[in-house]
């Protein structure tokens, strides 16, 4: 294929086929028990200077509980591919800019910073503008491509947006004349995260997971990951799993570790059980204008409770858990 | 007889009758959300919204706050993937986006990447593309809704995010994105503007009650033409603010905001 160009963004993660294979190679097939607690989960398989994903859509369907853990932990140096990433980015900020290291090192973006219509994130503005993390542009659908190219094995997919874009120039792009029909492609290099953990509605201790609703790019990330940790609303027995096996839309193998985390893409949203709490996720806003007033938010919300239920016990509890119910299904008055 | 309205109201109705009935239309939330509700609600029935995170066919029961969360896909007809969604528009299926930006050019180029500085060090940066390069790249039609200013009306983007028609005719085609796809009409607090045929640069097709062309140049950072010739806005009607008002957004989550 005849190269055009290619933009000068870095390329992080390594797109190579060959060496995920051989990493899958040695990766366990058993139908073991993986059931353990966040902290565990993130301790034993989340290390400093990971390439890592998160699985939803910024403030819909997030692993919370696993992102709150890894600031906690306080991992440092990670890679984050930033798919449509909002809560969760923010999040993952805070462990940058404060005195604790780096989180974040390097980002992929296709959407970082903002909340959509809730605003810009002050504290992901100032990490993203300190010149302390690097960073590669793509769009919400080649990022999904390179997830996609991982999760399907092969080193690249083409695709007809990108180009002629600034966003093409500074990501890690090619361009080529396409062999078949002498159309011009972008070239999307597959993305094999170290690590990426999704929150699901339902799964077996071994893994096999269910989703209701979209499924943004989260069956590919499951695929492409090497390592996948699951939280999800409830554990169900394998006997559910297979009594409607076409349900099931991530198959144990591709997973490490399962954590059963009630309300635990709280406070964003989660398809058919609670919507997402606006005044909390105002006041996180906020809070993050001034460094002190940030500073001892997350004392309070992040590192002063031991794990996510005594986080979301400290924002009202199961009275506004079952008001968030209320919303979701429209039993209530608001949205 | 004249009904009070605001700019807001107004820019909706604009948009709304520009969609088609029985096309696709890939939204976003706040006023193209709006926008495809009301042309649901009066000349286009048969609209199918789409939103990127992957709900097909809604029937929204209220504005939804994030193009990702469960009202994009209430009672739709599919919850499918983003790469499902996009690949759709690759195939060519879907007629119409709306996108927005912090700056427009003349080409109908857009920035939501940064503002000021360069890439690695940017003095604000923004979200980024998101689905917008995307969504202009593989729609046919791209309408951008936004307020009117020199801050956003700029001769040159800082950092071209999204492409409009780059830098002139067949830029688009030299590139590579799929032929006949562009940018389509932009809707402003100030008037309705689309494209010449022959330069592809932005002009002006109407302006809204009460607005000078004066002061459409003045809020423009770059030369306008102007259709020949040009007319007025049609305000909205009794009929497309009262279904604006009471089935569209009642909470006045979009038409509140002016």
């Amino acid at each position: 294929m005849n190269l055009l160009s290619q933009g000068e963004g870095a390329l992080f993660g390594d797109p190579s086929s060959n060496r995920a294979r051989q990493f899958f190679a040695g990766k366990p097939r058993a139908l073991t028990d993986k059931v353990m607690t966040v902290r565990e989960a993130v301790s034993r398989f989340v290390h400093d200077g990971d390439y890592f994903a998160s699985g939803g859509f910024g403030c819909s369907r997030i692993a919370t509980a696993v992102l709150h853990e890894i600031v906690r932990q306080g991992k440092q140096r990670l890679q984050f591919a930033g798919h449509t990433a909002t809560h969760d980015f923010q999040i993952l900020c805070a462990g940058n800019g404060l005195g604790r290291g780096a989180t974040i090192a390097a980002v992929d973006i296709s959407y970082v910073v903002g909340l959509e219509a809730r605003g810009l994130s002050p504290h992901a503005r100032r990490v993203m503008e300190s010149g302390e993390v690097v960073f590669t542009e793509w769009s919400n659908f080649t990022l999904a491509l390179r997830f996609k190219a991982a999760a399907m094995g092969v080193p690249f997919l083409p695709a007809r947006s990108l180009l002629g874009s600034d966003t093409f120039r500074y990501s890690a792009a090619h361009a080529v004349v396409c062999p078949f029909t002498g159309e011009k492609l972008a070239l999307i290099p597959a993305l094999y995260p170290d690590v990426a953990v999704l929150h699901v509605h339902e799964a077996d201790c071994h893994g096999n997971c269910r989703i209701l609703g979209t499924t943004v790019s989260d069956l590919d990330i499951a695929r492409a990951a090497k390592r996948v940790l699951i939280t999800c609303e409830r554990l169900i027995p394998n006997d559910e799993i297979r009594r409607d096996p076409s349900r099931t839309v991530v198959p144990f193998f591709c997973v490490d570790a399962v954590c059963e985390v009630p309300y635990g893409s709280y406070p964003g949203n989660m398809p058919y059980e609670y919507y997402s709490d606006e005044e909390h996720l105002h006041h996180w806003l906020a809070a993050e204008k001034d460094l002190e007033t940030y500073r001892a938010f997350l004392e309070r919300y992040l590192y002063g409770v031991t794990d996510f239920e005594e986080y979301w016990r400290r924002c009202g509890g199961l009275s506004r858990m079952q008001e968030l119910r209320r919303q979701e299904l429209l039993l209530s008055r608001h949205h | 007889m004249s009904v009070g309205y605001n700019a807001m109201e107004l820019m909706v109705c604009c948009a709304a009758r520009l969609l088609e009935d029985g096309r696709t239309a890939a939204v976003g939330t706040g006023v193209p959300c709006a926008a495809a509700m009301l042309a649901q609600r009066t000349h286009a029935p048969s609209l199918v919204i789409l939103f990127e995170a992957g709900g097909i066919a809604p029937q929204l029961p209220t504005m939804p706050i994030s193009v990702g969360d469960s009202r994009a896909f209430h009672r739709a007809v599919m919850a499918t993937s983003m790469a499902d969604i996009m690949e759709t528009c690759q195939r060519g299926l879907i007629d119409y986006t709306f996108l927005g930006g912090a700056q427009i050019d003349a080409y109908g180029n857009l920035n939501s990447t940064h503002i000021g500085g360069e890439h690695a060090r940017p003095r604000v940066r923004l979200p980024g593309s998101g689905g917008a390069n995307d969504l202009a790249s593989l729609c046919w039609r791209i309408l951008v809704v936004t307020n009117h200013d020199r801050r956003r009306f700029v001769e040159k983007v800082d950092f071209l995010t999204t492409p409009g028609y780059l830098t002139g005719p067949g830029a688009r085609e030299a590139a590579g994105l799929p032929p006949g796809s562009g940018p389509y009409r932009v809707i402003t607090d100030l008037a309705v503007l689309g494209y010449d045929d022959d330069t592809k640069r932005m002009r002006i097709l109407s302006l809204h009650p009460g607005v000078t062309l004066a002061q459409v140049r003045d809020a423009t950072g770059f030369e306008l033409g102007i259709r020949d010739p040009l007319t007025a806005t049609d305000p909205p009607t009794a009929e497309e603010l009262r279904l604006l008002r009471e089935e569209v957004d009642p909470l006045r989550y979009v038409i509140g905001r002016h």
